[in-house]
């Protein structure tokens, strides 16, 4: 099942053309890496998908529905850009910052109630971060907090999620043990990721689609067919704007 | 002093002084953290302009109040959504604009300027029974309408991105935000005067936040700096004979001091682990 499609997407910030007749399907059960140098609009894209910035030519479904007539919203989760880079004064728990999520899409949005908490207890057992969630957000490490977000976008039991350039600032280890949940969640809990990156070592342990963006889509299909692709070539030769760890 | 508030003016003053303080407090957490603080000062100086303008039409200050800070806080979330207009230049711009505006009509009116005065400094305690049963029931609507939408302005607030990303509708929540703070506003200058009032939203919040590690908590607390200081205020200023308004913000203040040094002691707000 296709849980995302894009139809000769294009994107412009005034006139700086970002996207250029991007087609492009994602289907359930996808662990995809959308990569490119910096500047070749992944971030954009992923923000067109979840209806955060409008195409100025083309369409978008998401689950059947363009991203403005889309109301399940508690099917997607997002990590976005920075998410680590909170205010580090912020009075929020952890607790609180995973039910944020839970009241999102509700009429009323109020506190959360009995049984949104055992939700959040979950969804952090599951990050391995059960003993934190009275803690301040503020006084954990940067991948513990990479965790916390990642249990926020996990407790509404998404199906699909949308994770930007997520470890960046996060120590090699940390990387390490956050692919090894992200590669059980795609496994074991069939939740179909996209995930945007740089990193070449990353689609080459983890992934299993690849979507290359350089305005343009210059590749989309699995990722053993996309290390012998010219896109591949093209990218390691450019070697600025990608790294490449082994994890 | 317990027998003083046997006396009804002293009962009115300590209700609807206690019930807009904590209402100033709730929605200065969250004006704070979305590094919208200076919209107090803003929202009072157009207040200003709506008790002279109900002055000069002779209908009621607290209604043309009312109208004036609601219509402009409502221009404001416009102009800063879609004029591009740099952090808080529409603040700035028509809190100019109430003030000019205020003084303009106080100008053309000579005759009301002795009223504008108690709105300009505050008159907790002359706090009328009809004006007592308006805050009241304004002020219960301002922290139901918070209580209603507190996890998605907790979420609006934290994380802006992925609110919108979850569904929430970020802009409705703005007006609201504002329209509430407006409300507040009003309901505050009989408390503090146009000139502290924005005190009330922004003391109390910054006491609480001094000592919170959860959004809940740092409500509570705020809430709680909120009452103390209109409780304290009013015994003070029956006490010395001083000004009510002045006392209660001074000891906001007091208090927000002694949180911030215990913070500081406690060593808290050094910079938090990172890997």
């Amino acid at each position: 099942m296709s849980l995302v499609v894009l139809r000769r997407v294009a994107f412009a910030y005034e006139r700086t053309e970002v996207l250029v007749d991007v087609d492009l399907t994602i289907e359930e059960g996808d662990f995809l890496a959308l990569i490119g140098p910096n500047g070749s609009g992944k971030t954009t894209l992923v923000k067109i998908i979840l209806g955060l910035l409008r195409p100025t030519a083309g369409e978008v479904e998401i689950f059947g529905r363009r991203p403005s007539e889309f109301v399940e919203w508690d099917k997607v989760g997002y990590v976005p850009q920075k998410a680590t880079h909170i205010d580090p004064f912020f009075p929020a728990s952890v607790e609180e910052v995973v039910g944020m999520a839970l009241v999102a899409g509700r009429r009323e949005g109020g506190r959360p109630g009995r049984e949104a908490k055992g939700k959040v207890r979950r969804a952090l057992e599951v990050v391995g971060l059960g003993e934190l969630g009275r803690e301040a957000i503020g006084r954990l490490s940067g991948g513990q907090q990479q965790r916390v977000f990642i249990a926020r976008a996990l407790v509404t039991s998404p199906r699909i999620l949308f994770l930007d350039e997520p470890t960046t600032g996060v120590d090699a280890e940390t990387q390490a043990s956050f692919y090894d949940l992200l590669d059980r969640l795609n496994k074991s809990e069939g939740l179909t990721i996209v995930l945007v990156t740089h990193d070449i070592g990353i689609v080459n342990k983890h992934v299993n689609r690849v979507a290359c963006l350089n305005q343009k889509l210059v590749y989309h299909g699995d990722h053993a067919a996309f290390c012998r692709s010219d896109a591949f070539r093209d990218l390691i030769g450019r070697g600025d704007h990608l790294i490449s760890h082994e994890h | 002093m317990p027998a003083l508030f046997a006396y009804g003016f002293l009962q009115r003053a300590f209700l609807a002084g206690v019930l807009i303080a904590v209402a100033c407090a709730v929605l200065g957490v969250f004006l704070i953290l979305r590094k919208d603080a200076m919209i107090g000062h803003g929202l009072s100086h157009l207040a200003f302009a709506g008790v002279a303008l109900g002055l000069f039409l002779n209908v009621l200050p607290l209604g043309a109040a009312l109208v004036v800070a609601v219509g402009a806080s409502l221009a404001i979330v416009k102009l800063k959504d879609r004029a591009g207009l740099h952090g808080d230049t529409a603040i700035g711009i028509f809190s100019s604009l109430g003030l000019a505006t205020g003084i303009l009509l106080a100008s053309l009116g000579r005759s009301f300027n002795v009223e504008l005065m108690s709105y300009l400094f505050g008159d907790i305690l002359a706090i009328e029974p009809r004006e007592v049963w308006l805050s009241v029931g304004l002020a219960a609507a301002v922290l139901a309408a918070v209580r209603l939408n507190y996890g998605k302005l907790l979420f609006m607030t934290f994380d802006r991105e992925s609110a919108r990303a979850a569904g929430v509708k970020v802009g409705r929540l703005d007006t609201l935000l504002m329209v509430l703070t407006a409300v507040t506003i009003v309901l505050g200058m009989k408390v503090a005067g146009i000139l502290l009032v924005a005190a009330l939203i922004v003391i109390p919040a910054a006491a609480g936040l001094q000592v919170a590690s959860s959004f809940r908590g740092a409500v509570g607390a705020s809430a709680v700096v909120a009452v103390a200081g209109v409780a304290g205020g009013l015994g003070l200023s029956l006490v010395l004979n001083i000004p009510a308004s002045a006392a209660i913000v001074l000891l906001c203040f007091l208090a927000f001091a002694l949180l911030f040094l215990r913070k500081k002691g406690r060593g808290l707000r050094a910079a938090p682990d990172r890997d």
